[in-house]
């Protein structure tokens, strides 16, 4: 589960990743106002913006060794970033296991 | 002679320098546990590069001007907004070299999946080299080792920073004289084993695994290729095969820095196998154009070695005195005259992808 955050009311998902990528991204779950995952990650990348390249490949696409989840569902990879959040959406980006 | 070697490892790189006792080890690490398998120092400026292929997170592009103290993640080429079936994505920066003396920031990266790329800004931004990627034979292009072709050797002629010759697995090698605008494909006399035996002189179907121009005779170049071992004598059109010892099979090659006629192999066991014939190292070096060839071995190991050496792996220093070999199973060697004699690096390195001297 995420560490509890205080969400202001206007607030939707709470998006958390990866220690792997703590140098790029911010270190806490992260409130943001976003409709998709996609969205989501552009929110965070405005203040973190080395992280986008480590999420996305140049093609804009999920890098295929990342793994994102909703919920604890992960996502498919070609899908992933258009799924629509919610108010209660938890986000996780993790590295897979798959690559290495 | 050079006394300080970059060395590009599965896990991170390292700066590694010769001990009193004679012996190198290393001196410093960045990027420790991070696989590193490009660096340089540019000698126009002194700033040092180093590309990271994180795997999962991508490929990374780092600076330092300060020799190493600090770093700062730059840029990277970039195929967004380039179209197609398959939309293309960097895989690998291969190869990264510096323009000419006269052309200061001017940087030149090969990539995997096949694009070249340029920068005028000490890497802060790259563009592609269209003229290149959209070159008609590039459907015909295909991966070597990788899943995507991708460009391995840069070599920009020391007369004019204009000519530059580059070499793709599989694409053969190619030469602009203007910079980048046009480019035209040479290597008349390479053959290729793995083509359809009517197709094997294919310009565009050649796997060169390396190819090194000589700074002083520019126009005297060598290529290991997937197939056997070349010199060409006025520039990439036309090859003459050689036939280093043990086996002409390998990856890497470097040339004498003023002696074009003298070059530096390391053979392995042909393509299927890879690994030291017999488990026993061997350097084969020519000082006669590849008319014949020495197996230098003194210093490596001569019983169950199973090193393999990448095409960035082998190294000559400016004097062309010094080399440095680094092995896919960690191995490192010196040599302080020209290859008789080898002494082993005081270190159990991780799996080396290149060497260069700074």
């Amino acid at each position: 589960m995420l560490t509890p955050v205080s969400k202001p009311d206007v607030v939707l998902a709470v998006i958390a990743f990866t220690a792997h990528l703590q140098r790029v991204a911010p270190s806490a779950p992260t409130v943001c106002d976003a409709a998709t995952v996609g969205e989501a990650l552009e929110a965070v990348c405005a203040d973190y913006p080395l992280l986008k390249s480590y999420v996305l490949d140049d093609q804009g696409a999920l890098r295929k060794h990342v793994a994102v989840f909703l919920d604890g569902r992960m996502q498919p990879r070609e899908t992933a970033l258009s799924s629509p959040v919610v108010e209660t959406t938890e986000i996780y980006v993790f590295q897979a296991l798959s690559g290495g | 002679m050079s006394d300080r070697l970059l060395v590009c490892t599965r896990k991170g790189l390292f700066d590694i320098r010769p001990s009193a006792g004679g012996a190198w080890g290393p001196h410093r690490t960045h990027f420790l546990g991070s696989p590193c398998n490009m660096a340089m120092q540019d000698p126009r400026d002194g700033t040092l590069y180093a590309c990271l292929d994180l795997g999962h997170f991508g490929v990374k592009l780092h600076r330092s001007e300060d020799d190493g103290e600090t770093w700062t993640e730059i840029a990277t080429p970039s195929y967004a907004g380039v179209g197609g079936e398959d939309p293309p994505s960097l895989k690998l920066i291969w190869s990264l070299e510096t323009g000419g003396l006269d052309q200061p920031g001017v940087l030149w990266a090969g990539t995997i999946p096949g694009g070249l790329f340029r920068s005028d800004d000490r890497g802060s931004s790259w563009s592609l080299v269209q003229s290149l990627w959209d070159d008609p034979s590039r459907e015909h292009w295909f991966g070597g080792g990788y899943d995507k072709p991708g460009i391995h050797s840069i070599c920009v002629d020391p007369r004019d920073s204009n000519r530059v010759a580059i070499a793709i697995s599989c694409a053969g090698v190619w030469e602009t004289t203007d910079g980048g605008g046009t480019w035209r494909l040479g290597g008349e006399g390479l053959w290729a084993a793995y083509m359809p035996p009517e197709q094997k002189h294919m310009l565009v179907a050649q796997d060169p695994h390396r190819m090194v121009r000589c700074p002083a005779a520019p126009d005297h170049l060598w290529i290991q290729h997937h197939n056997g071992a070349f010199r060409a004598a006025a520039g990439i059109s036309s090859w003459a095969e050689v036939t280093p010892q043990p086996t002409t099979f390998g990856f890497g090659v470097a040339v004498h820095p003023e002696r074009p006629g003298t070059a530096w192999f390391a053979p392995a066991v042909k393509d299927e196998y890879r690994y030291p014939k017999d488990g026993e190292m061997v350097v084969a070096r020519t000082t006669d154009g590849g008319e014949s060839f020495e197996m230098l071995r003194q210093g490596l190991p001569q019983a169950h070695a199973y090193d393999l050496i990448y095409r960035h792996g082998l190294e000559v220093d400016d004097t062309g005195e010094r080399l440095a070999m680094g092995s896919t199973t960690g191995g490192l060697w010196t040599s302080d005259d020209a290859g008789d004699h080898w002494t082993a690096a005081e270190a159990r390195l991780p799996p080396i992808y290149a060497v260069r001297f700074v």
